[in-house]
């Protein structure tokens, strides 16, 4: 009756059967909070907002184009895409300086969530490659972001929002 | 032979500090930047150039400048670095002040920026401290330690700074007059005997 416990490899596999329970259990233990919390919203970068000039004209494109800025907005919580969310977008680029009105400029999310803009090619200033965004329209947390480019030659850069609900 | 070792030391000297200089000015991103900033970026070079001279300064090894008269020399071009350093701050300030408080504050997202405010602030003070020696009427031993830690602090910082920042200095130039930088303070602190004006300290 008890000879399954007393043998060697009978021990082993109810050792076998207990840790998979453990694992098992600790695992969904761990994912259960983290899926209550849902998605967590973006923390604004350092730096992010340097040389910030609110309220950037929507535009075509800044400049004469030839870069591209892209990126999505999602809602905190619940991850849903965000229509009509107003970025806007900066950086030091063949064109002019960040602090410069002309280097900034202004879109809006499609249905999906995803943005993008054309702008003149970044260049590295400060010792990086980076652009800035910013969402500061009062609806959700002001979120600025700071992202850097891999390489100096990149001809895209993009950075992902998720905004909390004030 | 005497003659010719003295060029040569001169030419890789002169070289080391002409070859970034002269690839920096040629940077493409000159281009899309002010005078301004073209002049505080070049300020850092010109510091860092600096820095390679003032071990060979203080330690004689430059032919024609032995340690007497190049020690003269050295205070002098250390008061230089102090005014470049102020200029390569003041100009990237008024090129972007954000990024300068943020650097100076140390919550910059940029590490190369706490590395150079480490060394501006070495470099203050080891110019502080060299313009105080006499009413400080600091032991010579004490004098060589303190001026050693904070041109060590200096130099490291200067370098780890330089080397992370993606500018208008070109790769390997930079690289190559960084290594110099060190190995020229490694060897002045080594044949000056700074570690044994320590020693004697301690005892």
């Amino acid at each position: 009756m008890t000879s399954i416990l007393t043998t060697r490899r009978g021990l082993l596999r109810t050792g076998a059967t207990l840790a998979g329970a453990a694992l098992a259990t600790g695992t969904s233990g761990l994912l259960v909070p983290a899926r209550a919390k849902g998605i967590a919203p973006t923390p604004s970068m350092r730096g992010g907002s340097n040389n910030y000039l609110p309220d950037a004209p929507i535009v075509e494109r800044i400049g004469g184009g030839g870069f591209w800025m892209t990126g999505t907005v999602r809602r905190a919580g619940d991850g849903a895409p965000l229509e009509g969310i107003r970025i806007q977008i900066w950086a030091h680029t063949t064109e002019g300086h960040e602090r410069d009105p002309h280097s900034h400029g202004a879109t809006l999310t499609r249905a999906d969530g995803t943005f993008r803009l054309e702008m003149p090619q970044i260049v590295p200033a400060f010792g990086q490659p980076h652009g800035h965004l910013a969402y500061d329209s009062g609806d959700f947390e002001t979120v600025f972001l700071r992202p850097v480019m891999g390489s100096a030659s990149d001809t895209s850069l993009s950075a992902d929002f998720v905004l909390q609900p004030v | 032979m005497g003659r010719m070792r003295a060029v040569l030391a001169w030419s890789v000297f002169a070289a080391a500090i002409a070859v970034p200089v002269a690839v920096a000015l040629s940077s493409p991103l000159l281009a899309w930047r002010q005078p301004v900033y073209i002049a505080a970026g070049l300020a850092g070079i010109l510091g860092l150039a600096i820095i390679l001279a003032q071990p060979l300064l203080a330690a004689g090894y430059l032919p024609g400048l032995p340690t007497p008269r190049g020690r003269r020399i050295h205070r002098w071009t250390g008061a230089a670095l102090v005014g470049l350093v102020l200029a390569h701050v003041g100009g990237l300030w008024l090129t972007s002040p954000p990024d300068v408080i943020d650097a100076l504050l140390f919550r910059s997202p940029t590490p190369f920026s706490a590395w150079g405010v480490v060394a501006m602030w070495a470099i203050l003070a080891a110019a502080i401290l060299a313009s105080l020696r006499r009413r400080l009427r600091l032991r010579p031993g004490s004098w060589r330690l303190a001026h050693m830690l904070l041109t060590s602090l200096a130099v490291i910082g200067s370098v780890v700074h330089a080397i992370l920042i993606e500018g208008t200095m070109g790769t390997i130039s930079k690289w190559l007059l960084c290594a110099l930088v060190i190995a020229a303070t490694a060897k002045a602190f080594a044949d000056l005997r700074t570690w044994a004006a320590v020693k004697r300290l301690k005892t």
